[in-house]
């Protein structure tokens, strides 16, 4: 038939070149010494490694050009240990590739299946294996040791309680409440509105009875960052521009996208920036994004002053902070 | 007591004798000096900053900004700008300490502003903590200068200085004055102990030996990635070759 395939010819193996230290008993003894030279290298390593251990002070240091001021001790150690494992593995390779044996074995492959005498004893020896334990009569050992089994193999579902327990409304609130003093962090101390000159930026939190012992978690939520401007360089919805106090506006530190805390604050382009993924947003503007994978502004928190000119929250923040969650109503 | 007494009075009429000198001396001196710096605006920093220090369309007004700003501006030698490029960078100061000091007295005196913190105030060492300035750094500096202080970038080519080597008081003065994209940190918000305090702790990184190794520029990740990338893997690469290659 015309549209028979050929079977390609088996080129079998190409012939065998031979290494030079195969044939000349020269350049093995080249090879060799060669293999003995590396193994030396790394018992050298080795020394080195122990003589930086014992005798390199460890407070010695000295310069290196692109490296900049190196500790002797930890050098030697390092070093010490890289070249004799390296200079182990080279020798090892270098040996095989010169001098063991290189010709091509054929290994024939052999059939998987035990052989039918091999398997038959297998078998008699599960089935009296089952007939000493006496398992079929005794029913008690069967029936315990498989309530035992199953138990033991439900245990790993215990894991599955570390899911919880359910945050609640934990990502919806914080701890700012209507007249929550503003204090510095750190430093805890109330801040008065004059005490910010334009330009100026600070870290706070919410008062608490116990600073001492604020959780990391609430940290994580309530940090906010205040910002002074000219009230006049500000560009804000009159809501918003409410919220703001004679220049003076806070957002929360979480950034919307992961939760970094957002403080890169520029003040000539009155830009805020995240430095985790770019994020930037307009301060001027309620914090807009302009730049980068943030969804949403920065949650505003509005802030006023008391009788004695000390700022405080005027309400809670008005949206979750942080990152998007399921529950999170993204509107 | 009647020695006491004696001794209190001369050490009072002495102080008192040679605080009215110093005073007479530091008028006469001051107005001379603030002569000087004018001078020097003119010549050199009014042509964008304006010949009232009001500033234009180039370059800020510097009225108000005090004699802090300018003798961090002049003297870690940002200003005169090299060039218009997104920032104006530290280099070798163009004026002299004398002429800076005199530019400064000269702008301090059209309004008042941020004063240049003297030797005394800026003893560190002793009324700083190193312990306090790690946090307040963390919280407030490392965001933008890295967390060892190495510097870092900001948006459209400007970037965070590099804090290592800076001269304390123009730490200091950054704080206060909040030069070019830094913000300013109010001497309420962050005291001006608290200030020192943070300038100890980047004294203390400073000195910090590199116990693990190079110190990759000590900017995180980035380099370090690099170096494993390039070196760990092209070496990797090299013996994976030379594993598979023929003897001859």
């Amino acid at each position: 038939m015309s549209n028979e395939i050929e079977a390609i010819k088996d080129p079998g193996l190409p012939a065998h070149i031979h290494r030079k230290a195969d044939h000349d008993p020269a350049a093995a003894n080249r090879a060799e010494r060669q293999v003995a030279i590396l193994f030396g290298i790394s018992a050298l390593g080795t020394l080195l490694l122990i003589v930086s251990y014992i005798f390199v002070p460890q407070d010695l240091f000295f310069f290196i050009p692109v490296m900049g001021n190196q500790n002797a001790h930890q050098l030697g150690l390092g070093l010490g240990m890289a070249i004799s494992l390296f200079f182990i593995g080279m020798g090892a390779i270098h040996w095989a590739k010169t001098l063991m044996p290189d010709t091509e074995v054929v290994a024939q492959r052999h059939e998987f299946r035990s052989p039918d005498a091999d398997r038959k004893e297998f078998v008699d020896a599960v089935k009296s294996g089952a007939t000493a334990s006496g398992l079929g009569r005794r029913s008690l050992i069967k029936k315990s040791l498989g309530a035992a089994l199953g138990l033991s193999a439900l245990s790993p579902l215990l894991l599955l309680r570390d899911l919880g327990p359910s945050p609640k409304q934990d990502f919806q609130k914080t701890s700012w409440k209507s007249g929550t003093y503003l204090v510095t962090d750190p430093g805890n101390r109330r801040i008065k509105a004059a005490d910010l000159e334009v330009g100026a930026v600070a870290q706070v939190l919410p008062e608490i009875a116990d600073p001492e012992h604020r959780k990391l978690s609430d940290i994580g939520k309530d940090a906010v960052l205040l910002i002074r401007l000219r009230p006049q360089e500000f560009n804000l919805t009159p809501t918003k521009m409410a919220m703001t106090h004679d220049g003076i506006i806070a957002f929360s530190k979480i950034c919307s996208h992961m939760g970094c805390a957002v403080a890169l604050y520029e003040q000539q382009t009155k830009h805020l920036l995240c430095p985790c993924h770019q994020s930037t947003f307009d301060v001027t503007r309620g914090a807009k994004v302009i730049f980068g994978p943030a969804a949403r502004p920065l949650p505003q928190l509005n802030i006023s002053v008391d009788g004695e000119g000390y700022l405080v929250a005027r309400e809670p923040f008005s949206e979750p902070v942080g990152p998007s969650f399921w529950e999170r109503n993204s509107q | 007591m009647l020695l006491i007494l004696a001794l209190l009075a001369i050490g009072t009429t002495f102080s008192i004798a040679s605080a009215t000198t110093t005073a007479q001396t530091t008028t006469a001196d001051r107005t001379a000096q603030i002569e000087e710096g004018r001078q020097i605006f003119l010549k050199g920093c009014a042509s964008c900053h304006g010949l009232n220090l009001e500033g234009g369309g180039i370059a800020p007004s510097l009225i108000g900004v005090g004699a802090a700003s300018v003798d961090f501006q002049v003297g870690t030698g940002r200003m005169p700008l090299a060039d218009m490029s997104a920032q104006a960078m530290r280099k070798a100061p163009l004026y002299d300490a004398t002429e800076t000091a005199a530019l400064a007295a000269y702008v301090a005196s059209t309004a008042p502003g941020p004063k240049v913190p003297s030797d005394s105030v800026l003893n560190y060492e002793r009324d700083g903590s190193t312990a306090a300035g790690g946090e307040l750094f963390r919280n407030n500096c490392a965001m933008c200068h890295n967390f060892a202080g190495q510097g870092g970038a900001l948006s459209q080519g400007k970037y965070a200085p590099t804090l290592m080597g800076v001269d304390p008081k123009y730490i200091y003065e950054a704080m206060i004055t909040g030069p070019q994209s830094m913000p300013v940190f109010s001497d309420k918000t962050i005291t001006p102990a608290e200030k020192l305090s943070i300038i100890k702790w980047i004294k203390t990184a400073e000195k910090e030996p590199n116990l693990g190794g190079a110190s990759l520029g000590r900017v995180g990740p980035v380099t370090e990635g690099l170096l494993g990338w390039i070196l760990g893997l092209g070496l990797l690469i090299g013996v994976a070759v030379w594993l598979a290659m023929k003897a001859r």
